[in-house]
């Protein structure tokens, strides 16, 4: 068994590029899923880690529910979702978010945490208001170090995003678990391809983002 | 202090590589010969009657190991071929589809001699139960209702209604001829899209329920069919042909008197047999491997 | 007969035995992974342009899921433990490498030197000076690897009942127990928190001369 061969015949099967169960829509079920279960961690990570770390206050309580969180079996919790909720969206996310919050809300306030406080001191002297010293000199110097803890966040959610297919979701999973049992190893490589290829794709755009939104003075101290 | 460190590190790394050994894939615990390996597909029905089967083949005196929950037929033949399972619960017409798609099914008989034709020459079937559980499409009670079917329709009164049909079954049902190839072949059935599910468990169980599908390939044993009032569609053509229960075996691997218990379990498994015990199973959520040895011993097989 | 600790005959494990099950399927890799990262590691620290086209390569293998790793491995290693243990190495092996690297890496030019001015060979100075001074980067990274290989034993029940406690997880589906999915992940769970707990020791341990920064 070849797999270059198995990628091969997957991709130039005509058959796998169209319908409900072809490249394109598996692929944006996919980015789909992705992008929702980010934005929901980001949105519970990011402002919860800014003030924490903006304060000081509350890093061991943090660290004790991020240790708590990537404790949870992100399998386990999707098949009891589903036992106690039912099919549908909802029992994917949550493990999903619950993989993704600790890598951002612990990074976020690692980033705060270590900015340089002469700066921030600086402008606490000038009478500035403290959202704006969190947003307008602790944030931009903070960037690098949130960008990556969002992108190890968003590279974890692409690669297990897959497992929705258990649970008869759609999504890049649904190749390798319909070729687990149709024995069709050529769905199965093919599948794992494309999200190997999406998570690289993932941190190609981390890249280009961290480029276009870290501040060049911060880059270039770093 | 650094010698502390030194020391301890030194330990660790001594540990880690001797424990590397036991990775090592010769180490792979294979059973011995005389142990017969009674394995089962991925769904409750099969596990139960794998642990039957055992049970039957321990209280001969015969040595028994399980390998339980293996995955689908596509994967289970190959494992009984290459022997590392000797006996496997499997259903003879459904098998027969496995092996040739395009192969008449006319009687019970007729389809496991057909099976003998075709099958590894390392594998045979033993005596076949009267007890039947065969695929099915069965509509949920909402979408009988709305197109007015009932257990007397048959998969023809389908056509006009397909397209507007979600399907479920198992990621298998995909590609069998027993699934979406056969229905369109036979049928001319073609459906507004198909969902992969599982082998009639749980996940079809819901979806059915929901009206996430309107029609799913679902077990006639399913103790949740009556609960549910989903109905069965009547299927004149024979699509899903025979599915009596029927022992796999790998030759080789099991003695007269083995094959000798699992024909007399055969004799006595009949289908209203069958369907009680998987509701013990799934509804009453009885243990399969005690409800296989009450069963036993109620038959006299103990 | 449907208790918590019930657990249903196909497994062929009291709950106990699913625990030892787990831990080994989970820490094994680990423990190899971290083997086979120590020399790679030196080699990228010894050769610096290794380390960028090695963390491309192991970027790319983390980036395959799990299932689908087991899956085409069937092939080879058939339905058993070893084709669980063999990818969860792998990405065990992906996360301990940078870990070393920017451990050892990190240990100071002025250590080294002095080192080197005491009469250390290389040898010794790796396994005396700078192995020592990056045991906190390398058991972060063991916790890190741990905690996620621990959660992922538990896919190995798509693969034939290989995944120990995971199993519980498939029998809950065909039994409708959900009590066997809870005791799954709470016990997974607790396993990873009190293996961590294990590490976080072990650091305190290795390294007294450091101030306790644990968090």
């Amino acid at each position: 068994m070849n797999v270059l061969n198995f990628i091969n015949a997957f991709f130039s099967d005509s058959a796998h590029w169209k319908g409900y169960d072809g490249i394109p829509t598996r692929l944006w079920e996919h980015i789909l899923y992705s992008l929702v279960a980010l934005g929901i961690a980001a949105g519970i990570g990011l402002p919860v880690g800014l003030l924490t770390g903006h304060t000081g206050r509350g890093g061991n309580a943090l660290s004790l529910i991020a240790t708590a969180a990537r404790a949870l079996p992100s399998f386990g919790l999707l098949v009891l979702m589903f036992v106690v909720l039912g099919l549908g969206l909802l029992p994917v996310m949550i493990p999903l978010v619950v993989l993704a919050v600790p890598p951002i809300l612990v990074t976020t306030y690692e980033a705060v945490r270590s900015v340089d406080p002469s700066p921030v001191d600086a402008a606490r002297g000038m009478g500035m208001h403290e959202s704006r010293i969190l947003l307008q000199v602790e944030l931009p110097v903070a960037l690098p170090l949130i960008l990556s803890g969002l992108r190890s966040a968003a590279i974890q959610i692409v690669s297990t995003a897959t497992i929705a297919a258990y649970v008869s979701l759609g999504g890049l999973g649904r190749y390798i678990v319909d070729g687990l049992y149709q024995r069709d190893y050529e769905k199965v490589v093919g599948g794992a391809t494309l999200v190997a290829v999406l998570a690289l794709a993932t941190l190609g755009l981390f890249w280009a983002v961290g480029r276009l939104a870290v501040s060049p003075g911060v880059r270039r101290s770093n | 202090m650094a010698g502390v460190a030194l020391a301890a590190a030194a330990a660790l790394l001594a540990g880690c590589s001797s424990s590397d050994d036991t990775t090592d894939p010769l180490s792979e615990k294979k059973p011995d010969g005389g142990t017969v390996v009674v394995g089962s597909n991925n769904f409750a029905e099969s596990i139960l009657i794998a642990d039957i089967y055992g049970e039957a083949l321990k209280a001969k005196g015969i040595k028994v190991s399980y390998k339980l929950n293996i995955g689908s037929r596509e994967t289970t033949y190959g494992l009984l071929k290459n022997g590392s399972v000797t006996v496997l619960p499997e259903y003879n017409g459904s098998l027969l589809a496995y092996l040739d798609s395009k192969a008449p099914q006319e009687s019970a008989e007729a389809v496991n001699a057909a099976v003998k034709t075709k099958l590894d020459s390392k594998l045979t079937l033993l005596d076949s139960a009267p007890a039947e559980d065969k695929d099915s499409v069965s509509l949920n009670a909402e979408t009988a209702k709305k197109y007015r079917l009932t257990g007397e329709s048959t998969l023809e009164d389908l056509k006009d209604i397909a397209p507007d049909l979600v399907i479920g079954g198992s990621p298998e049902f995909q590609t069998r001829q027993q699934g979406l190839k056969g229905l369109e072949s036979a049928y001319g059935l073609k459906f507004k899209s198909f969902k992969a599910l599982d082998a009639g468990g749980p996940l079809t169980q819901a979806a059915l329920t929901k009206n996430t599908v309107q029609a799913a390939d679902i077990f006639t044993t399913d103790p949740t069919i009556t609960k549910e009032k989903f109905v069965v569609l009547q299927d004149p053509k024979n699509l899903f042909g025979f599915a009596n229960v029927t022992p796999l075996v790998h030759k080789s691997g099991l003695s007269e008197e083995g094959v000798a218990a699992l024909n007399a379990v055969s004799a006595k498994l009949d289908t209203k047999t069958l369907l009680d015990m998987d509701s013990q199973v799934q509804l009453e959520k009885k243990d399969p491997l005690d409800v296989a040895k009450a069963w036993l011993k109620s038959a006299g097989l103990d | 007969m449907s208790g918590f600790f019930d657990i249903p005959s196909d497994l062929q494990h009291s709950w106990l035995g699913l625990i030892g099950l787990h831990l080994r399927e989970a820490l094994l890799p680990v423990l190899a992974g971290l083997v086979l990262a120590l020399p790679i590691a030196q080699l990228c620290v010894r050769f610096r342009w290794l380390y960028p086209p090695v963390l491309w390569v192991t970027t790319v293998l983390y980036a395959i899921p799990s299932l689908a790793f087991f899956v085409v491995l069937i092939d080879y290693t058939g339905q058993t433990e070893l084709t669980v243990m063999i990818p969860l190495a792998v990405y065990s092996l992906v996360i301990l490498v940078p870990a070393i690297v920017d451990g050892v890496r990190s240990v100071p030019q002025e250590t080294l030197a002095a080192a080197t001015a005491m009469g250390f060979g290389p040898l010794r100075r790796y396994v005396q000076v700078q192995l020592p001074i990056a045991v906190p980067a390398i058991i972060a990274g063991l916790r890190v690897a741990v905690v996620s290989s621990i959660s992922l034993v538990s896919v190995g029940t798509l693969i034939g009942n290989q995944g120990a406690l995971g199993n519980l997880l498939a029998d809950s589906m065909f039994y409708h127990r959900p009590e066997l999915a809870v005791n799954s992940v709470v016990t997974t769970a607790v396993l990873a928190i009190v293996i961590d707990a294990l590490l976080v020791g072990l650091r305190h341990l290795l390294t007294p001369w450091m101030e306790d920064t644990a968090k």
